[in-house]
């Protein structure tokens, strides 16, 4: 036996998603492993002996770089004492700042992290992340990439991605030779839509490493780092390897961050039997310990294999909780696709969105899905409206800021011509007009002309091994007249030698002012303080392109003057013949010409009239004045009925069937939808008055049910409502009409 | 950072890196360098904000402002699994120190020598 709901169930997008029951000994759990440590820490002589239960000696890899460069030994001891449902409370507690947690955390074992974690609720965790986030002002991150690696097309993303206002873009490719010129085309395009966009482009460390040094990249997050010694090793580092590489970043004046997440260690095979949050912690004291900005972390690409697992989504708001307390800039995941179920991609988003980090997200896509080579994405370009409405439906600043098609057009169309001009003076493979032109309205690159890849390949190999860097590029833009873009870029470089984004939540702000933990430090302490959407940036984001104003409907409303077909003749009197009547609203077919439906005046009457005749009974029509309420008009109606049957209609199209002997709210049928009614229905409305007016056995109507009539018009209902209100006329009778 | 004493790693200050001096050929990618000085000043920042990791990794970085990009990627590679024996990632750690000014470096070299050596992930031979 089957349950039709059951199968339905079955069907839904959720349940295209795996969800299993812990099996901690190969770390398929989120938290509280058996084999998790407790924590414990004892120091001797000023160096490290024990951490979370494991003796020096029997140390690993990871144990050793945490003892020895994470914990801040001076408050360590005092730091493990505190009870963690105390350190918790403080997470909480308003009147605790920032600066003593990150005191507090920075003499925390792993295991002791996540006990303080697993204290809370992910409300509390989201208190937690509103306070102890290090940058105040909240920011976002774009992917921008394509399949056919067109450099049109990714400059064009890019200068849109940078326009929207991601702080920063990052690129990656297909085919790994490509990256010199997708690096190039990206910042290119992001310094074309706004000066100070952040940009990467993630490949093979080395590789990275040599675009960083030419100025094609500003900033890096390819820097894996992993919770196990095993894991480490399959990634072919180290931790100190790893921190040698964010010295050698930060050598160059490239920003960098550290990336690792809950899962990784359990998807490839070295879990050691320990939860997925707990390796996270030691990830997290890696990162600090190397001295990173910050980090990307929230499961990141493994984000499915948490959430297979019970508590997996609260355990990613953990990790990026323990990374905050740590004082890193948080990049916080929700960039790979993170469910089937929009319900539940979108109620994971909130734990970050709600109360902001560095970067809600570590790369939205602002490309289509089909284009993103980060595999598909979290979100993407058809999602920017949903994303800048929930902006505005909870004054939240998710960190994009909301853009007209005109807007971006012609961002579009100089980022394109901006790399043209690069490519040629480059004496790289020619990006034609056809191309610029495709790029500029693309919808993504199978909109594109094919590229000679050879050719390509061949100018990215040249860029990458000769001695061009970005200032060529700069002096190849200024000399073709991009003066704007070739100033953005020299800018870009300027501050490399500054480096006052080498600090934790760097990005660039207006003018290229940097925003981060030492300039723009999270001061939040409770209601009123802190990070506040208002003022002009308030503003920005309610002001949407397709918002309009409730004025003008008003005023369309009122212009529109068609010719008089209904004409007054004098009181209504009450008749006494076997009829219907017909009461309309105070300005039926006079300053409001269609229901809300779209329906004519004219056609909805003459159909109501036609229903009534097809019965073969009189029908006589009348104006109300003294309401707008469609019961109170049938009601009206019905006394002047000389059967006692009357039909109410109001302007929106409200139609009511009403007797005299009813009480006024009560009816014989009522077709509350109006945007539902088409005139069959009016006809049928006018027909089965006429035979309650007869006496008649009646089936009453069956009207179409569309219940988002309601969500889409309800404030077009009621700006018509409130117009023919406005004109009721509460001490005039009802008027007899004629139609002419 | 006050910007009126800042010097590139080639010796420029902010004002010389303008539009004008790239048209005339006068600047290169060395020019727009940080410097070692620079990331020494923004390691004190980092120190002072509780960043005393971000300030060691700074001035490790200040130190390899003096060493060849291609020279920075063959050390990285020296410092992954399997790659070096012990006594290379010791000669490692004495060149940087004595020839190449960077004692920080060096030290940070010879203690993954130790540890990698406890933990058995050195190059044999």
């Amino acid at each position: 036996m089957r349950s039709k709901r059951f199968e339905k169930l079955a069907q839904r997008p959720v349940n295209c998603e795996t969800f299993i029951k812990p099996w901690p000994e190969v770390g398929l759990i989120a938290v509280d492993s058996p084999l998790d440590p407790s924590p414990s820490l004892k120091i001797e002589d000023g160096v490290v002996v024990e951490m979370d239960g494991v003796r020096r000696e029997e140390f690993d890899l990871v144990d050793h770089f945490i003892a020895r460069h994470a914990l801040n030994l001076e408050v360590a001891e005092r730091a493990m004492a505190r009870p963690s449902g105390e350190i918790a409370r403080m997470l909480v507690d308003i009147n605790v700042p920032r600066a003593t947690i990150l005191e507090v955390a920075s003499g925390c074992t792993p295991a002791k992290l996540v006990e303080i974690a697993q204290q809370m609720s992910v409300l509390e965790m989201m208190m937690g992340l509103a306070k102890m986030r290090a940058r105040r002002t909240p920011a976002n991150q774009a992917h921008v990439t394509n399949r056919k690696e067109h450099p049109a097309l990714l400059a064009a993303d890019a200068a849109e991605a940078a326009l929207r206002g991601f702080a920063e873009i990052e690129t990656t490719v297909g085919v790994a030779r490509y990256a010199p010129l997708n690096a190039l085309a990206v910042l290119v395009g992001s310094q074309t839509g706004r000066g100070g966009a952040l940009t990467q482009c993630a490949v093979e460390e080395a590789a990275n490493l040599r675009l960083g040094f030419k100025g094609l990249t500003s900033y890096s997050e390819t820097l894996s780092v992993y919770g196990t010694e095993s894991t480490f090793i399959d990634g072919d580092d180290t931790p100190w390897s790893k921190a040698f590489l964010g010295a050698a970043y930060a050598s160059r004046g490239v920003k960098t961050r550290y990336t690792s997440g809950t899962g990784a260690a359990a998807l490839m095979g070295h879990s050691e039997g320990k939860s997925m949050l707990y390796l996270e912690a030691r990830c997290q004291l890696i990162t600090r310990g190397a001295g990173s900005q910050g980090t990307q972390n929230g499961s990141i690409s493994c984000i499915a294999l948490p959430e297979s697992l019970p508590g997996g989504v609260r355990a990613v708001l953990a990790e990026n909780l323990i990374a905050m307390m740590l004082g890193l800039e948080v990049a916080s995941g929700n960039d790979a696709l993170a469910s089937h179920s929009e319900m539940r991609k979108s109620a994971k988003l909130m734990l970050q969105f709600i109360p902001g980090t560095d970067f809600i997200t570590s790369g939205y896509g602002a490309i289509p899905r089909y284009d993103n080579m980060f595999g598909g994405g979290n979100f993407d370009v058809t999602e920017l409206d949903d994303w800048y409405v929930l902006q505005r439906d909870m004054q939240v600043d998710g960190g994009l800021t909301p853009v007209s098609e005109e807007q971006v057009l012609p961002v579009r169309k100089r980022a394109a011509q901006a790399i043209q001009a690069v490519f040629h003076a480059l004496g790289f493979p020619t990006i034609s007009e056809a191309e610029v032109e495709a790029a500029i309205t693309a919808y993504d690159s199978r909109d594109m002309p094919d590229r000679d890849k050879v050719a390509d390949i061949e100018a990215a190999q040249k860029l990458l091994d000769g001695p061009l860097s970005a200032v060529d590029i700069i002096k190849m833009l200024e000399e073709a007249g991009f003066h704007d873009v070739a100033a953005n870029i020299l800018e870009m470089q300027r501050q490399r030698v500054i480096g006052d984004y080498l600090q934790p939540s760097a990005i660039f702000g207006d003018g290229f002012k940097v925003l981060s933990v030492l300039t723009d430090p999270n001061d939040y302490q409770g209601p009123g303080t802190g990070y506040r959407v208002e003022g002009e940036r308030w503003s920005a984001l309610q002001n949407l392109p397709q918002a309009w104003d409730p004025r003008t409907y008003l005023n369309s409303l009122g212009a529109v003057q068609e010719r008089i077909w209904l004409e007054e003749i004098g009181p209504a009197e009450r008749g006494n013949q076997l009829e219907v009547v017909i009461a309309l609203s105070p300005v039926f077919g006079a300053e409001i010409n269609h229901t809300i439906g779209g329906l004519d005046h004219c056609d909805v009457l003459s159909a109501v009239l036609q229903g009534i005749q097809d019965e073969g009974l009189p029908a006589r029509v009348v104006r109300v004045h003294h309401t707008s309420d469609c019961a109170f008009i049938g009601c009206t109606g019905a006394q002047l009925s000389g059967s006692g049957v009357a039909i109410g209609i109001q302007s929106k199209g409200t139609t009511v069937i009403h007797q005299r002997d009813l009480a006024p709210l009560d009816n014989l049928e009522l077709f509350s939808q109006a945007p539902n009614l088409d005139l069959d229905t009016y006809r049928e409305i006018g027909r089965n008055a006429a035979r309650y007016a007869t006496g008649q056995p009646t089936i009453p109507v069956s009207v179409r049910i569309d219940n988002t009539a309601r969500l889409r018009l309800i404030v077009q209902t009621t700006l018509l409502h409130l117009y023919e209100t406005r004109l009721v006329e509460s001490d005039r009778s009802p008027t007899e009409l004629r139609m002419s | 950072m006050a910007s009126n004493t800042l010097r590139t790693a080639t010796g420029r200050t902010l004002h010389d890196l303008n539009i004008e001096a790239i048209r005339a050929g006068e600047l290169t990618a060395e020019d727009f360098r940080i410097s070692g000085e620079t990331l020494r000043r923004q390691a004190e920042a980092a120190e002072a904000a509780g960043y005393w990791q971000l300030a060691e990794n700074l001035r490790r970085a200040a130190e390899l402002t003096g060493i060849s990009n291609q020279e920075v990627l063959e050390l990285y590679d020296a410092l992954r699994p399997g790659r070096s024996t012990y006594k290379e990632l010791i000669a490692l750690a004495d060149r940087l120190k004595e020839d190449l000014d960077a004692p920080l470096t060096a030290a940070f070299v010879r203690e993954a020598a130790e540890v990698y050596q406890e933990r058995g992930i050195l190059r044999s031979s």
